[in-house]
């Protein structure tokens, strides 16, 4: 059953004459994560910031879990939890007092905003540096009193602008892990550049350039893209490469070849021709009837940050506004 | 209603989080008995009132006000947190409201730490104690005046002495538009009634009738307008400005 949280449609900014979000529209279902990507400036950040009601759209509609952020503005922020790109603080404060101060705006009931609070802090691992002053705090830190702040009213939709930016690859892992964790009863916009990230956490992706979109659909779709979908790479073995390649070339749906000396090895890979499903057979056929020595043979989903460069390169920007 | 609790508790704690409180309540109290004692010759009058404390407060918030009020907003656009404030369930009147009121109570709070020098009149004669009540009133109102300026002044920017600068600036005029220096330069040239209004405006005028013990309406009047006038261009000031 579809359960839309978050539905926006047509959403246009501009800042003084520059369109930096052009009728962007998605929606995100419970139990979704929406991955938001683009390069740098391509209007992320802006677009979030219309949806959590920090910025006024100049065009477009945005509801959440029924209310226009335009008609109900408080109604439609207390459905919402967001991090902000940089997860801000009030430096002086502690996490402790941060949250209180979060969970009374929030209006938390005072019965269980104390169990809420030690529960979140918990959760995310601040419990240690509950009493510290935030801006004592490491940025890896810093990030999950801002994701704290997010989750404490447990919100429907949690919005949350680059959660993993700046932060080391074991802090990641556990951020990722969280959203996941989430994802089951919440509608979650996370934006990134990071493509990896797609891939472990997002269930749908949303590619945006110069404020449009350019892309939207699964991490598998996006994937399909890629010259690589249903390329083949084997290992051979370094100096027969030259051979393998002249009788590879016999297959015809073989667009062309790619081969990358290694150490021992030699890494080839074999671009199929659109429309081309099964190289791999062809090729296991062909090596199968030969005595060349095969180390590895696999078949590629396809490569996200290719796919993400030849798009967003065709609609390279040029010093647009930085949001 | 709870948000603005939430923000004024906030806002009031984060002043005694850092030095910022207690340097300010030393130098507001220590300056207060320089005026007070050398300046305006409290002893040496030998009259049992506190004219000569009150008569320096105009001066004295003119430049320690903004530098309460110059963190109010530029903080928050410094640091983000404007984002995070106005994406919260709470209305920016409501946010507006409690900051203002929060740097207001800590002023007060400033101010009940004169209390001694009440209490030495006390000792050593017979003043009339509602004047003197009035006096703090009156000198609280003038203090919000000066406080509804700076919170606006500061929403303009990110940068806390450019905030603490320009509010001065206005304080000063506000000042000094009641001052018979600054209206002789306008009466030359001037229609009356600009003089007048320009006059009108100046809060040593205000203050000084009340620091007499009189409460006349218009004056709080004066007050309370300006207080609310500046407070909703502070609105105005975030609304339009919150992109940057």
């Amino acid at each position: 059953m579809k359960d839309t949280l978050l539905e926006v449609t047509g959403l246009s900014k501009s800042f003084s004459g520059l369109k930096a979000v052009n009728n962007i529209s998605l929606t995100v279902e419970r139990g979704e994560v929406l991955g938001f990507l683009g390069p740098n400036g391509a209007g992320k950040s802006t677009t979030m910031k219309m949806i959590t009601g920090f910025l006024t759209p100049s065009e477009g509609n945005i509801s959440v879990a029924g209310c226009n952020i335009k008609e109900m503005p408080l109604l439609a922020k207390r459905r919402i939890g967001y991090l902000p790109e940089g997860a801000p603080a009030y430096g002086e404060m502690t996490p402790m007092g941060f949250l209180h101060f979060i969970a009374d705006i929030r209006d938390i009931p005072r019965t269980h905003k104390k169990a809420r609070i030690d529960e979140v802090l918990e959760k995310i691992h601040l419990t240690q540096v509950a009493h510290q002053p935030i801006e004592t705090l490491s940025k890896g830190y810093k990030r999950r009193v801002g994701i704290a702040q997010a989750i404490i009213h447990d919100p429907e939709i949690l919005i949350m602008d680059e959660p993993t930016d700046g932060l080391d690859p074991n802090q990641k892992h556990e951020i990722r892990q969280l959203i996941k964790e989430m994802a089951t009863e919440k509608a979650i916009l996370i934006s990134t550049h990071i493509l990896e990230e797609v891939d472990s956490v997002c269930t749908r992706a949303i590619i945006i350039a110069r404020g449009e979109v350019i892309f939207s659909g699964t991490p598998l779709e996006l994937a399909s893209k890629s010259s690589y979908h249903n390329a083949v790479t084997i290992m051979v073995d370094s100096g027969l490469e030259k051979e393998i390649q002249l009788m590879l070339e016999e297959i015809t749906e073989i667009k062309d070849f790619e081969i990358t000396p290694q150490k021992d090895f030699t890494r080839m890979t074999m671009k199929p021709k659109v429309g081309v499903t099964d190289l791999r057979q062809s090729i296991q056929a062909k090596l199968d009837s030969t005595v060349y020595g095969i180390h590895q043979l696999y078949v590629e989903e396809g490569r996200l940050d290719e796919v993400f460069r030849t798009m967003t390169r065709k609609h390279e920007s040029g010093g647009i506004h930085r949001t | 209603m709870k948000g603005l609790k939430a923000i004024f508790k906030r806002e009031l704690g984060s002043y005694f989080d850092t030095p910022v409180a207690y340097v300010f309540i030393v130098i507001f109290l220590v300056l207060n008995g320089i005026f007070t004692f050398y300046v305006g010759g409290f002893f040496e009058r030998g009259q049992a009132d506190l004219a000569p404390f009150f008569e320096f407060h105009p001066w004295l918030y003119m430049f320690l006000i903004p530098a309460v009020s110059m963190r109010l907003w530029s903080e928050e656009r410094k640091s983000g947190t404007l984002e995070l404030i106005l994406t919260l369930p709470v209305s920016l009147t409501a946010s507006v409201v409690g900051k203002f009121l929060a740097a207001w109570v800590f002023t007060a709070l400033a101010l009940l730490g004169t209390i001694p020098i009440w209490v030495t009149v006390n000792y050593l004669g017979d003043p009339d104690n509602t004047v003197i009540a009035i006096s703090y009133i009156g000198s609280l109102l003038m203090a919000g005046g000066f406080l509804s300026i700076g919170s606006c002044v500061s929403a303009l920017t990110k940068n806390q002495v450019i905030a603490f600068v320009v509010s001065f600036i206005i304080c000063l005029a506000f000042n000094l538009s009641g001052f018979p220096m600054v209206l002789d330069v306008f009466n030359a040239w001037a229609p009356q009634f600009v003089v007048e209004v320009i006059g009108s405006f100046s809060f040593l005028t205000h203050f000084d009738s009340i620091q007499k013990g009189v409460i006349d309406i218009r004056d709080l009047i004066f007050f309370a307008s300006l207080i609310g006038f500046w407070l909703f261009a502070n609105v105005l000031a975030i609304e339009f400005n919150k992109g940057d």
